[in-house]
């Protein structure tokens, strides 16, 4: 069972700020969905390769030519804060040195 | 006690291609916030990444200069950590399959020379920049942010902790630096941001078996850093285990004002990137092939050049000056190519030339002097045409104008006298005039002599050839 | 019946023989939105009538017939919420390939509609802004998640639409709502402007009303994209017209779909389907994939885990909702916090678990190497068969809120739709059958590339057993609000 220390620390990894309502709603669920996956060890996979890509394509490249179709207004318009063509958010640290 | 240093080095270097690694966005400095970004380097919803192949080369070429084995089957991971400047919130790089490892690099110290073992070279994308309102990270109310960083092809080059004094740092980091400049792939510019370094350091008691444990210092923006810090940080950490105490495993910071390394105080959090394959890109192929076209447009590397400048026989300390010196080896070896005196041109450029360049702040190929002109001013020395002060004087011209030294001369009539009848009407002229000087010579005092020769050479506005006026005047006093 | 319960090819022919005037057709759906929207609710956005209607060109066909897209492909200058709290105020900056393409011919977009949120689900309840009703039953779900989609071609509120599909998205709202759905084969479509949900599995895809429409939708939008380094650089599919000649072909009946937690109804649909096929001329045959029933653990793996990491890129900082925070890390936080719904978040959460320190080989690392495993069962089964088939769902539309409290068993009810995603195959589903007029979905599954073979396998069944003529009765004349 996940406890719920691991539920906290998931939820420091992904940004996501949680109630500790919704920490023990996902604790179950994820307990529910992590014991059915345990239905993959039912069979012994240790020589079988991973598949990384269903297709068996590589080496796509392209060629190095610059180009610039994005206009500033394209960039900043969904900004949640903006000022003189940058982006604006709270201080990275909290206040204090 | 006595103690062991071990260094290791990550490089961050950013790659001189046109375009970012994963979108078409035009690579440059100084343009305003934010212009130079697209759905891709921006993160929006959508966006995919498309790998540039100048990118991929110049990490190929730069791995190969570093003697490393190339990865055939290279893929990309996504490192998954969250923070402002890093769009979308993961950094694709490469994790178990980087371009290249197992490299070395040999550099040479006061003492020896020593093989430097790098254990992986591997492209990944730049983040974007953060400018604190205030200028510091604690304390700014608002952070602003210019994306146009983001995307921007960095190489990383990680050296394994073989690395035993800041001296040897700092010569590991100048001969990656110019391997990187040689090659083309990177500015090299480390006060500009456009190359990185980071370094894990820890000591050990001399003779122990298991290395110490490392502190991780960053912000490290200069050459002249590189050493002072490094050096602060093993007397920090010498200082605290002589007192019984232990070393914390924790990044530090180089604050360049202060000088000292100062802990970063960030929240505790272990790095858990959660790599896995990027799902966006398919597999890197390299064959044979490729590598060897790569291989083959290598250039003629620091370390080689260094080598065969020997050969030609200089001394190792211009050898090792010129060979380092990418612009300056060039035309140095253009030059050789038309003039048969290696020392004399290495002379001329290491003392003169490098002299006139520090003046004007420039390198050589951004004044109009060739390596033909070069050769026709060597050449009139040569020839006795010119003597080296009139050399001398007129380099300024052939570096400032393209002149050619022929034509300065002779426009100006500062060809060497080496007539001797004319010579001798000059002396006869300077005797006449100096008469108690030449009293003063003839009762011993050797200056006066070097005094007659200056007047000689004045009077001609230095055309005279010294060699024939030293003959001629002490023939002439007897 | 009216212009909006026509399919584009039927539309087009009675444009170019000039019996309807191409407005027409467009003011037909403008009329079904008006009457059956505030019911259905398919859409998150609706284009300005008047503009739509002003788009209509004369020279260009596809100008007439109206199209739905999934609010979860960039289209430049509309919004794009992906049915999420966090983009709820996000304009499109760009186009996606497709649109591109679709505009390039002039198509007309109606606007954008509903979705699970980011994709995540198959019921459409998963929505921030609301559920979309299954046409067929106002108390039932469409399906998911691009129900929106769905709803609105079964309705004629549009005459086509695109879907994306990563586990079923578009091939299970299309057997809930009796219309036609296309997943391709990954690699096909350009993803370029579709929000990753799961990158490895996504695709975008066509829902129409019958198969000649699918066929000519898919015709537009596949083909090489530079801006996707996993599209395929491959002969594009050409339409042409469909024969349903499916003589002396050999299909096999996946065995494993037709066991677990079926609904009897539903496979009684498909051992008639069997029938008509055989009737048909062509061979059936039982075959076995033996990894198939660990699909669903694997795909619960893969898919969480990407959508982990697609989905950082929605913190607050460059577009979308932004909640307060004193410090940048606070922000983030709480915009991810506040801004997804609970599937996402559960999905990010076990995604980010499976990914983390000392769990990736355990989880992340084995459900690859079952990717493979299934991956193999269906090129095994195909070096047998020309075509595999199955039902779409093992279940029929259930209704709204029946199974929100339990999400293992929502996604165990892609069984059948999620071993395709994985192998990277092409699928369609079509109308096989009504239970109590609900629409079951049968599933044609072909081997990579094979989009032309199934469109003859489907065309061939739907000329023999038409049951995509039948519509709901909302839609109909007979339905005023
Ligand atoms: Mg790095
Ligand atoms: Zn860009």
């Amino acid at each position: 069972m996940l406890s719920i220390e691991e539920v906290i620390h998931i939820e420091r990894l992904a940004r996501l700020k949680l109630t500790d309502k919704e920490r023990e709603i996902y604790r179950n669920q994820l307990n529910d969905v992590l014991n059915y996956a345990a239905k993959l060890d039912e069979i012994d996979t240790s020589n079988v390769p991973p598949m990384y890509h269903v297709l068996p394509v590589t080496n796509v490249l392209r060629e190095d030519i610059p180009r610039n179709n994005f206009s500033l207004e394209d960039a900043l318009n969904n900004a949640p804060l903006k000022e003189e063509g940058f982006f604006v958010i709270p201080p990275i640290l909290g206040g204090e040195e | 006690m006595e103690y062991e240093v071990n260094i290791g080095i990550e490089i961050h270097a950013e790659l001189l291609t046109k375009s970012k690694v994963f979108c078409s966005c035009p690579v440059q400095f100084g343009a305003p916030p934010n212009t130079l970004t697209c759905p891709v380097c921006l993160g929006l919803p959508g966006a995919l990444p498309v790998l540039n192949k100048k990118a991929v080369e110049y990490a190929i070429l730069t791995a190969l200069a570093l003697n490393c084995k190339i990865n055939r089957n290279a893929i990309f991971h996504r490192k998954n950590y969250f923070y402002p400047d890093l769009p979308k919130n993961y950094q694709i790089s490469q994790y178990d399959t980087p371009i290249g490892v197992q490299g070395f690099l040999e550099i040479e110290t006061s003492k020896e020379r020593k093989r430097i073992r790098i254990r992986r070279v591997h492209l990944e994308e730049d983040t974007g920049k953060l400018i604190h309102s205030g200028g510091r990270i604690t304390g700014s109310d608002m952070s602003f942010i210019d994306f146009n960083r983001s995307g921007v092809p960095l190489l990383e080059i990680v050296s394994e902790p073989d690395i035993s004094s800041p001296e040897e740092a700092k010569e590991y980091l100048t001969n990656i630096r110019d391997i990187l400049v040689f090659l083309g792939v990177c500015d090299g510019k480390m006060e500009e941001g456009s190359m990185r370094c980071e370094a894990n350091v820890s000591i050990r008691p001399k003779g122990s078996e298991k290395l110490g444990t490392k502190t991780e210092l960053k912000n490290i923006n200069s050459f002249r850093a590189v050493e002072r810090a490094l050096q602060y940080e093993i007397d920090r950490q010498i200082d605290i285990v002589s007192k019984g105490k232990e070393v914390i495993q924790e990044t530090r910071h180089w604050d360049e004002k202060n000088e000292r390394t100062i802990s970063m105080r960030s929240k505790e959090e272990a790095h858990d990137y959660r790599y896995f394959p990027e799902p966006d890109l398919v597999p890197l192929e390299i064959d044979d092939a490729w590598i060897e076209r790569l291989r083959s447009q290598i250039p003629e590397l620091p370390e080689e050049k260094y080598e065969r400048y020997k050969d030609l026989g200089l001394t190792p300390y211009e050898a090792k000056l010129l060979a380092h010196d990418l612009e300056m080896s060039i035309f140095f070896d253009e030059t050789i190519k038309l003039y048969n005196n290696p020392k004399n041109i290495a002379n001329w450029l290491l003392v003169d030339v490098t002299k006139e360049l520090k003046d004007r702040n420039k390198v050589i190929t951004q004044t109009l002097i060739t390596p033909q002109l070069m050769t026709e001013l060597l050449t009139l020395i040569d020839e006795g045409r010119i003597s080296g002060r009139i050399a001398k004087e007129i380099l300024p011209e052939v570096i400032d104008k393209g002149l050619s030294p022929r034509k300065i001369i002779e426009e100006r009539n500062l060809v060497q006298i080496t007539d001797v009848s004319e010579l001798a009407s000059v002396i006869e002229q300077v005797i006449k005039e100096n008469a108690s000087v030449v009293e003063e010579y003839k009762k011993g005092k050797e200056k006066s002599f070097m005094f007659l020769v200056g007047q000689v050479m004045k009077l001609t506005k230095g055309k005279a050839n010294p060699k024939l006026v030293n003959e001629l005047l002490k023939k002439t006093l007897g | 019946m009216d212009l909006a319960d026509l399919t584009a090819h039927e539309l087009l022919t009675l444009i170019s023989k000039r019996e309807i005037a191409p407005k027409d057709v467009v003011k037909s759906c403008i009329d079904r939105i008006e009457r059956c929207e505030p019911l259905i609710k398919a859409y998150l956005y609706i284009r300005d009538p008047e503009e739509i209607i002003n788009s209509v060109r004369e020279d260009m066909p596809y100008s007439a017939i109206p199209i739905a897209i999934k609010d979860n492909i960039l289209v430049r200058g509309l919004p794009n919420t992906c049915a999420s709290k966090i983009l709820s105020n996000f304009i499109a900056p760009y186009n996606a390939t497709v649109i591109e393409k679709l505009k390039e011919k002039s198509f007309n977009i109606t606007g954008k509609t509903n979705l699970d949120e980011f994709a995540m689900g198959s019921s459409t309840e998963n929505s921030a802004f609301g559920p979309t009703r299954n046409p067929w039953d106002l108390e039932r779900v469409p399906g998911g998640s691009s129900g929106g989609s769905a709803a609105s071609v079964a309705i004629g509120s549009s005459i086509w639409a695109l879907g994306s599909d990563t586990g079923g998205s578009i091939r299970q709202p299309a057997s809930f709502c009796g219309v036609v759905g296309l997943k391709p084969t990954y690699g096909t479509v350009s993803r370029y402007g579709l929000v990753a949900f799961a990158s490895s599995l996504d695709q975008i895809g066509p829902i129409t009303k019958d198969v000649t429409d699918c066929a000519l939708l898919y015709s537009f939008i596949n083909g090489h994209d530079p801006n996707d380094s996993t599209s395929l650089n491959v002969e594009p599919y050409r339409y042409s017209p469909l024969t349903g000649d499916i003589r002396g072909m050999k299909i096999g009946l996946i065995k494993e779909l037709l066991v677990e937690g079926i609904d009897p109804s539903v496979e009684r649909c498909i051992r008639d389907a069997v029938k008509t096929f055989q009737d048909l001329g062509a061979i059936v045959e039982e075959v076995s994939l033996p990894h198939i029933s660990y699909s669903v653990p694997t795909y619960y793996i893969l898919a969480p885990a990407e959508a982990s990491s697609n989905l950082a890129r929605f913190d607050g900082v460059r577009y979308g909702f932004r909640a307060g925070g004193k410090t940048a890390e606070e922000m983030m936080s709480n915009t991810r916090g506040e801004g997804f719904g609970p599937e996402v978040k559960r999905r990010i959460m076990l995604g980010t678990y499976v990914l983390s320190a000392g769990y990736y080989e355990a989880f992340y690392l084995k459900a690859l190497k079952f990717r493979n495993l299934i991956a193999g069962d269906f090129k095994k089964a195909f070096e047998r068969f020309d075509v595999l088939i199955s039902p779409t769902s093992p279940i029929l539309p259930f209704k709204l809120g029946e199974k929100v409290e339990n999400p293992l068993e929502m996604y165990l009810s892609d069984i059948c739709t999620i071993p395709i995603n994985l192998a990277g195959l092409p699928a369609i589903s079509i109308p096989c059958g009504f239970v109590n007029n609900l629409p079951v979905g049968l599933q044609i599954i072909g081997p990579v590339f094979s989009e032309s073979r199934l469109f003859e396998v489907a065309y061939g069944f739907e000329q023999a057993m038409p049951f995509h003529k039948r519509r709901p009765q909302l839609g109909g004349n007979t339905y005023g609000v």
